[in-house]
């Protein structure tokens, strides 16, 4: 792909960034939204970023097939991430954690000493 | 402006840049992580530059990457982008009534900043009070500002650090762990969560694409939203039971 190829899907990804971040602003800078609406957007930060996080832990697709597998590092890793992003409540503390573990889990892997 | 009004906002700069100081910290695993990605997945330092400054947006820019590396068109990149995206809305609309004050123009010099993290202090800070648009402004632009700078050192730096080293690859499973984590406030806040990625999880077992994170969503936030209702209406219809 050329400079300039990403150059236009920047400018794409740049204006539905910028558009949701900008029009409640000024639609809502001076006015209130119904109550029912507000309570559901409420829901929806912790929900969208689990639909982000979990199938990335718990669903694995191959070439052999998608499946459950509850049995992988990155799922293993996420527990005590998860432990230690309530503690520190520190996003960097948190993923420099995270890559910690999860290059341990590698290095253990890798030699054999889980077997 | 009265005298102690202009005092307090004198050091907006410096007050602003206190506050910004934890997201920077936050940002340089994710903005290098990125950065290097982006190098493993062939773009330039300079196209780097380019994409954080366009696009001021952590995971959306790692989603990118990614579909980039898989060989995806740009027009499922910039539609993904969107629905990522989408939750600014929420984000913007909260803030909205703290930021009143502002111009049209103030606004939409202020809405290029709002992420996650930048909402996540400037919230927490508007309602503890002493927070203005302009301190707030400051925070977002300190952010992106290092943003830039971290994502462009992971492409620069990128080419000296081998495949998956230091647990890289786990950099982005790490920030949306911890950015769900900082959104429980109660049990249903873990409801939502726990129904969006089951949903979302058996949507992507059977599904191509992306659409799964949208539709595990707002599965999750309509479920609570009924969930809560339906609470509420039985213990309003228990109350009035009692009633004599």
């Amino acid at each position: 792909m050329t400079t300039f190829q990403l150059f236009l899907i920047f400018i794409g990804m740049g204006l539905v960034t910028y558009l949701p971040r900008f029009i409640p602003l000024a639609l809502f800078a001076k006015r209130e939204v119904p109550a029912w609406f507000s309570e559901w957007l409420s829901f929806i930060p912790p929900a969208l970023l689990a639909a982000l996080l979990a199938p990335d832990l718990i669903v694995s697709k191959t070439a052999q097939g998608a499946r459950f597998d509850f049995l992988n590092p990155k799922l293993f890793v996420a527990i005590p991430v998860f432990f230690i992003a309530a503690k520190t409540k520190s996003l960097g503390g948190t993923v420099i954690s995270g890559m910690a573990l999860y290059w341990l889990a590698q290095k253990l892997i890798e030699s054999g000493f889980l077997g | 402006m009265d005298a102690e009004y202009q005092d307090k906002e004198k050091d907006f700069l410096k007050q602003g840049l206190v506050a910004a100081w934890p997201i920077c910290m936050g940002y340089m695993p994710i903005g290098m992580a990125l950065g290097v990605l982006a190098q493993k997945a062939g773009l330039s330092v300079f196209e780097m530059a380019l994409m954080s400054v366009i696009v001021f947006a952590g995971s959306a820019q790692f989603i990118c990457v990614s579909m980039l590396v898989s060989g995806a068109a740009s027009i499922p990149i910039i539609i993904t982008t969107f629905v990522v995206n989408l939750r600014h809305v929420l984000l913007s609309s909260s803030l909205a009534k703290h930021l009143d004050s502002m111009s049209l123009k103030g606004l939409a010099l202020y809405a290029y900043g709002v992420t996650d993290e930048s909402f996540g202090v400037n919230y927490t800070r508007f309602i503890e009070g002493g927070w203005s648009p302009k301190k707030a402004l400051v925070v977002n632009h300190a952010s992106n500002l290092c943003w830039i700078l971290c994502t462009i050192a992971g492409a620069w730096f990128g080419e000296l650090i081998p495949q998956g080293a230091f647990g890289i690859d786990y950099a982005l499973i790490a920030m949306f762990i911890g950015l769900l984590i900082f959104q429980i406030r109660g049990l249903i806040y873990v409801a939502s969560a726990v129904i969006a990625g089951l949903a979302a999880s058996v949507m992507h077992l059977y599904t191509e694409g992306n659409m799964y994170v949208i539709v595990g969503a707002m599965t999750g936030a309509t479920v609570c939203l009924a969930l809560r209702r339906t609470a509420f209406f039985k213990r309003f219809e228990k109350a009035r039971e009692e009633k004599p």
